[in-house]
């Protein structure tokens, strides 16, 4: 399979990307690992006749901790730097975990945290987690930047909310309140499979009373969502298996899923129900974000 | 940013220096050049195959410093100032290395389509981890499908292999 041809830029500066973007508009599009990109342009879903590569963009491959204030994602990690980075396995487990199920080996050698969001995948395993953790996207355009939280990145699937010129350089999580977060993933195969249901949670338990309750759902609508009815229901509950069970039965409530060739939508609202509760459970049980 | 020259149609080609088993290949390409095509079809290096060439398979797996990566999902482009490692690279000089070797004496292959990107991806494990547990293993190769052995000879050679290091 061979591709299209096209310009190539390999800017050395984040400014000078967004230059790039800003000059050549619809018909540039910004490269990082390609897993994703470079798939659809040999599916002709993507026919950039600029490609701007952020291959020399050497300050964005950092994880970096932020005494009292949360960890600093550069958006290209690579989903094995995430897996690796001694930062987040202790700060932030469930994001390493949620990594380390994307895809196999070699793709999460290349593909980045920001290629996971920007994509915009329904089914993308990172964004369901970096919601239920309250994180916040870094946004830099030729005229200037911006920080959005997580969720309100994607716009629909396949489409986020940044502008032509716009690069994500940037993904914070702040230091939590919250005392345990899980993300669960059901795929098909334990390697490779994209995800038919993903859910994160995150909780703050104090002397068994739920005080604060965060649950993102991946792949049952366009975009990642909150539960917002269940983190409601959850908000100064004790934690008991009836309670968590409940709020699985909400969460399965509050989703809205396609049937295609993965799973029905029968089938994945079931999933929500199960893997709500059982996420829920874990994060209380493991005690640890 | 690489120098480039226009063709007729107006085509840019860009100079890329690829390091290739150890070897600097400086070589004029077009854009759109794969890093599974640069190989084989301008070095000459077939020891990557072209498998599903939407980043499932496993076939073109080659490493990139060091980290196994699908060839066919990299630009050329993009590996220039890096070193990329093929099948071929592995082999130490004329003599095997000992992960083919136990490929060889396991015969942890039956067709053989699927083995360059395994022993790859095997050889860049057991680089990181030289004690590696079945699981290790399974998780290393996940990306790399075989169709013909089941996986079971192939984890015992990489196991085989881990001993002897």
């Amino acid at each position: 399979m061979y591709l299209p041809d096209f310009e190539y830029y390999a800017p050395e500066s984040v400014a000078e990307a967004c230059q790039l973007l800003a000059q050549f508009g619809e018909k540039a599009k910004v490269l990082a690992g390609g897993t994703d990109m470079v798939v659809k342009m040999k599916n002709e879903l993507l026919a950039p006749e600029v490609v701007v590569s952020v291959k020399n963009l050497e300050q964005l491959k950092k994880v970096e901790y932020v005494a009292g204030k949360g960890v600093s994602v550069g958006a290209l990690c690579t989903h094995n730097d995430l897996v690796k980075s001694d930062v987040l396995k202790e700060k932030f487990a469930s994001v390493a975990n949620a990594a380390r199920q994307m895809a196999n080996n070699q793709v999460r050698n290349r593909g980045t945290i920001a290629g996971n969001i920007v994509s915009a995948v329904p089914s993308a395993d990172l964004p369901p987690v970096l919601i239920a953790l309250n994180a916040t996207a870094k946004l830099v355009g030729a005229k200037g930047e911006r920080t959005l939280a997580m969720e309100d990145v994607f716009a629909g699937p396949g489409k986020t909310v940044l502008a032509n010129d716009e690069v994500l350089t940037e993904i914070f999580i702040p230091e939590q309140k919250m005392t345990g977060s899980n993300y669960i993933k059901f795929g098909l195969r334990k390697s490779g499979a994209l995800a038919v249901v993903g859910v994160a949670v995150a909780v703050q338990v104090e002397n068994g009373v739920i005080k604060d309750a965060r649950v993102a759902l991946g792949a049952v609508a366009a975009t990642p969502v909150r539960a917002k009815k269940t983190e409601e229901f959850l908000k100064g509950k004790k934690v008991t298996d009836d309670v968590l069970a409940e709020a699985g039965v909400i969460a399965s409530g509050e989703c809205k899923p396609i049937s295609d060739i993965r799973a029905s939508a029968e089938y994945r609202t079931d999933l929500v129900r199960i893997f709500t509760k059982r996420a829920l459970r874990k994060a209380v049980d493991e005690g640890h974000v | 940013m690489s120098s480039f020259v226009v063709d007729k149609k107006g085509i840019k080609r860009y100079a890329v220096t690829i390091g290739v088993n150890g070897s600097e290949y400086t070589k004029v390409i077009k854009a759109n050049t794969l890093l599974v095509n640069f190989l084989r079809e301008d070095l000459d290096l077939t020891g990557t195959k072209r498998g599903c060439e939407l980043g499932d398979c496993g076939c073109c797996t080659v490493m990139m410093d060091g980290k196994p990566v699908n060839s066919c999902l990299v630009l050329a482009m993009d590996c220039d100032g890096h070193e990329i490692t093929t099948a071929e690279g592995i082999q130490d000089g004329e003599d095997l290395d000992i992960v083919q070797e136990k490929f060889v004496e396991h015969a942890a292959f039956q067709c053989g389509f699927c083995t360059s990107g395994m022993i790859v991806s095997s050889r860049a494990l057991l680089n990181e981890n030289p004690n590696p547990t079945d699981h290790d293993v399974r998780e290393a190769i996940a990306g790399n499908l075989c169709r013909c052995t089941g996986y079971v000879n192939i984890v015992a050679a990489v196991l085989d292999a881990a001993k002897e290091l």
